[in-house]
């Protein structure tokens, strides 16, 4: 029932996020606001936190999310990150590259 | 003429002067028959050990000192070495250990803090299955011992604590020494030790060291302490009257094994299931425990989720499983678990009003069985015993000695009717466990040209450095996503040894020193993956690997913070609509590892270490990594500071 909690929202709540972000700004706040800490420097995840890149999941959901969570990440409210600097992140993470595929890296095939 | 070590020999084999077997080393033991304790000795032993050898020059202790008898005692017990920072209260059986004793069996090993004296051992058992002995200040020693001591008992590993203390108030010292005095210095580590014993004479000190090591290594293990009165240790052997001193001979206690009625019930309940999961943590004891898994598992087709405290099942197997396999189970066989209410249920630290959240992670009616020996071996104090979960079959039993009676069970209790649908629960998890590989490779492959260089990548890189040699994982401090068992093939009992048991930051430089002088002592090579919170409890270990020849592969997992608690406080700040401060670095205030930053290389080059780095560029991990191993193979321990994501 918890996991539902930012689907249904994405239904129920306005959406209020700029819908275009500057990535280079993202970058900078994704820093500053600490997202690395669980995420990795780009988005990479890891035990503290699921990946948000390269396919990060759409802004409305995104905004939603981040503002509402009742899983292991803490909501952030506007008082702390407002929702054009929630655009400018997504941005960012929009921006990064997809990885390669795992078969093209020898240490990882051995 | 009887020269002085003949003579302490004499009293070592009492028993066979009187027709009882003389003692034995612990390794030993297991092979002799079950005989009788030694008895008292001889006469004309007996009158000797009251007098000073004639052979001896006089000397100030007017005899033979109590404290090469102790060392008798130890020198049975077969144990191989002594770390330990060094101290007046047991100065005296210091000076009979390396010179009476000869610095043999044990020897004497220089350490820098009795945390990394405790954790060394700690480390050192889970490879060798031996415990060893520390000694230590019985008040300020023994104060900073007590958090290696607390991680020994949430880890259920042996370890023979022995405080100097001199009881005696109208002869102690004054001042220093008195300040290192107590009535009961036991007391500090009563909650989280299984026994102790305060012996008041030197028969008592034999009673009492033998019956500890007994103690300590019966399942589930444990640490135990033994308070040494300064005196004791420094007075001459004295007559008792007729009682005449012995050491008593040490002879196994078998582990518990699980009742016959509840593991007939258990094995009826696993083999009826549609998808039986078995969860082990510290049940893998001994090289023997992975086979017997293996063994329960191909039964039953049952996948197998290992939590680490131990390596318990080959994560190579197909029937190794993630945590996600538990969900979906309609029967849980948790085999030593540290936490049974954690693998079933889920708390999550977001609910209302700042409280977590609990939620179960099973269907209602799944039936849970639960083998583990620390239902044996609960105290009120310290809360490592966790929440209580309701079991329906639970047996306060060792878990390995239970599997081979469970195994047989399983198989009598498998229908034939059930056989083909177990052979297709085995087809499913094979391609359940190849999709998951190429999952976790996927997710590796992420962030892998980073720069700070991603935990996938060091692990990676290592495991490439390593993968021709004998190696094994001593110790991973902090969190890297748990990388190294998700990739590594790790299907071998001494290839990871589990965590800290208490989560007592600080254990995993030390017991990876511990941990790589058992595997020096056996041609391995070990691997550590050290963080830089960790290490900075107690560096001064690093100068103990290079003082005594220990060599290990250290690699950074440098994340220049103490990430544990980052989001503990940026979650608090969150939730009261407060920006954390982090005053000019990466987070919150009082997590960070940075202005300045730590340079770990010179740190352990002025240590004794080979060192490089800070290594940032991914590119130049691997060459860095096969000039470390060529040292570490030389026999010289290597360090190499790697700047790291987070996690």
């Amino acid at each position: 029932m918890r996991l539902l909690l930012p689907a249904l929202l994405v239904a129920a709540l306005p959406f209020s996020a700029s819908a275009a972000g500057n990535a280079e700004k993202g970058k900078t706040l994704y820093a500053k606001h600490g997202c690395w800490q669980c995420h990795g420097y780009v988005g990479q995840g890891g035990a503290a936190g699921k990946p948000l890149a390269p396919k990060p999941m759409p802004p409305e959901a995104f905004n939603v999310f981040v503002r509402n969570s009742n899983g292991p990440m803490p909501p952030y409210p506007k008082e702390i990150l407002s929702d054009a600097e929630l655009a400018d992140i997504h941005a960012y993470l929009s921006s990064i590259p997809a990885p390669k595929d795992y078969k093209s890296i020898p240490l990882l095939n051995q | 003429m009887t020269d002085r070590r003949k003579f302490l020999t004499g009293v070592v084999a009492a028993g066979a002067a009187t027709a009882v077997k003389p003692a034995v080393s612990a390794d030993t033991e297991a092979e002799q028959p079950r005989a009788l304790s030694a008895l008292p000795p001889t006469e004309q032993i007996a009158a000797a050990e009251t007098r000073v050898p004639s052979e001896l020059p006089p000397n100030r202790v007017g005899g033979v000192p109590g404290s090469d008898f102790m060392v008798d005692v130890i020198k049975t017990l077969n144990i191989k070495y002594c770390p330990a920072n060094c101290a007046s209260s047991y100065r005296a059986i210091h000076e009979s250990l390396i010179n009476y004793g000869g610095n043999r069996m044990p020897e004497f090993l220089t350490c820098m803090h009795e945390e990394s004296a405790v954790a060394m051992g700690h480390g050192y058992f889970k490879v060798s299955g031996k415990p060893l002995m520390t000694l230590c200040h019985g008040t300020v020693g023994l104060q900073h011992a007590t958090m290696a001591i607390y991680n020994a008992w949430c880890d259920r590993v042996p370890m023979i604590v022995i405080g100097g203390n001199d009881l005696d108030a109208s002869k102690r010292p004054p001042n220093v020494p008195t300040f290192h005095s107590a009535q009961d210095i036991n007391a500090l580590v009563r909650d989280f030790t299984k026994w102790d014993d305060t012996p008041v004479s030197l028969q008592h000190f034999a009673q009492s060291m033998v019956r500890a090591y007994k103690i300590a290594m019966t399942p589930p293990y444990g640490p135990v302490m033994i308070s040494l009165d300064a005196g004791l240790q420094q007075e001459p052997i004295r007559s008792h009257g007729t009682e005449k001193l012995y050491i008593p001979r040490y002879i196994p206690t078998s582990p518990p094994a699980g009742d016959s009625g509840a593991v007939k019930e258990a094995a009826r309940l696993l083999a009826a299931a549609e998808n039986p999961v078995i969860v082990a943590d510290r049940m893998a004891r001994t090289p023997n425990g992975p086979k017997l898994l293996v063994q329960l598992a191909e039964a039953l087709n049952a996948r197998v989720v290992d939590q680490g405290g131990r390596m318990n099942f080959p994560k190579t197997h197909y029937l190794s499983a993630p945590p996600t396999a538990v969900p979906g189970a309609d029967v849980v066989l948790g085999l030593e678990l540290a936490d049974f209410w954690g693998t079933v249920n889920s708390w999550t630290d977001n609910g209302e009003n700042g409280v977590g959240a609990n939620s179960p992670r099973i269907k209602a009616g799944t039936k849970l069985i639960s083998i583990n020996a620390s239902d044996l071996l609960t105290k009120a104090n310290y809360q490592d015993f966790q929440r209580f979960q309701v079991i329906d079959v639970q047996m306060a039993a060792d878990a390995e000695a239970t599997l081979p009676a469970l195994i047989e069970a399983v198989k009598s209790a498998i229908p034939a009717a059930r056989r083909s649908a177990i052979a297709q629960r085995g087809e499913a998890a094979k391609k359940a466990h190849a999709e998951g590989e190429a999952r976790t490779r996927q997710a590796a492959a992420m962030a892998w040209d980073a720069s700070p260089i991603s935990t996938a990548r060091l692990a990676m890189e290592t495991y490439g450095a390593v993968k021709d040699v004998d190696w094994a994982i001593v110790s991973q401090s902090g969190n890297i996503s748990n990388w190294l068992n998700r990739l590594w093939p790790i299907k071998e009992h001494y290839h990871w040894l589990g965590r800290s048991g208490g989560y007592g930051v600080g254990y995993g430089a030390p017991a990876s020193v511990g941990a790589a002088l058992a595997n020096r002592d056996l041609g391995r090579l070990s691997v550590n993956i050290q963080s830089d919170g960790d290490l900075m409890y107690a560096p001064g270990v690093l100068w103990t690997a290079a003082k005594h020849k220990i060599p290990q592969l250290a690699v950074m997992h440098n994340n220049r913070g103490y990430h544990q608690e980052v989001m503990h406080v940026q979650r608090l700040a969150n939730f009261r609509n407060r920006a954390s401060n982090y005053a000019g670095d990466a987070g919150p205030v009082g997590t960070r590892i940075e202005n300045p930053d730590i340079d770990y290389a010179r740190l352990a080059q002025s240590l004794g270490w080979w060192s490089k780095g800070p290594i940032k560029d991914p590119a130049q991990l691997g060459p860095a990594l096969r000039e470390a191993v060529k040292v570490v193979l030389a026999g010289t321990p290597a360090l190499l500071d790697v700047w790291t994501q987070p996690r």
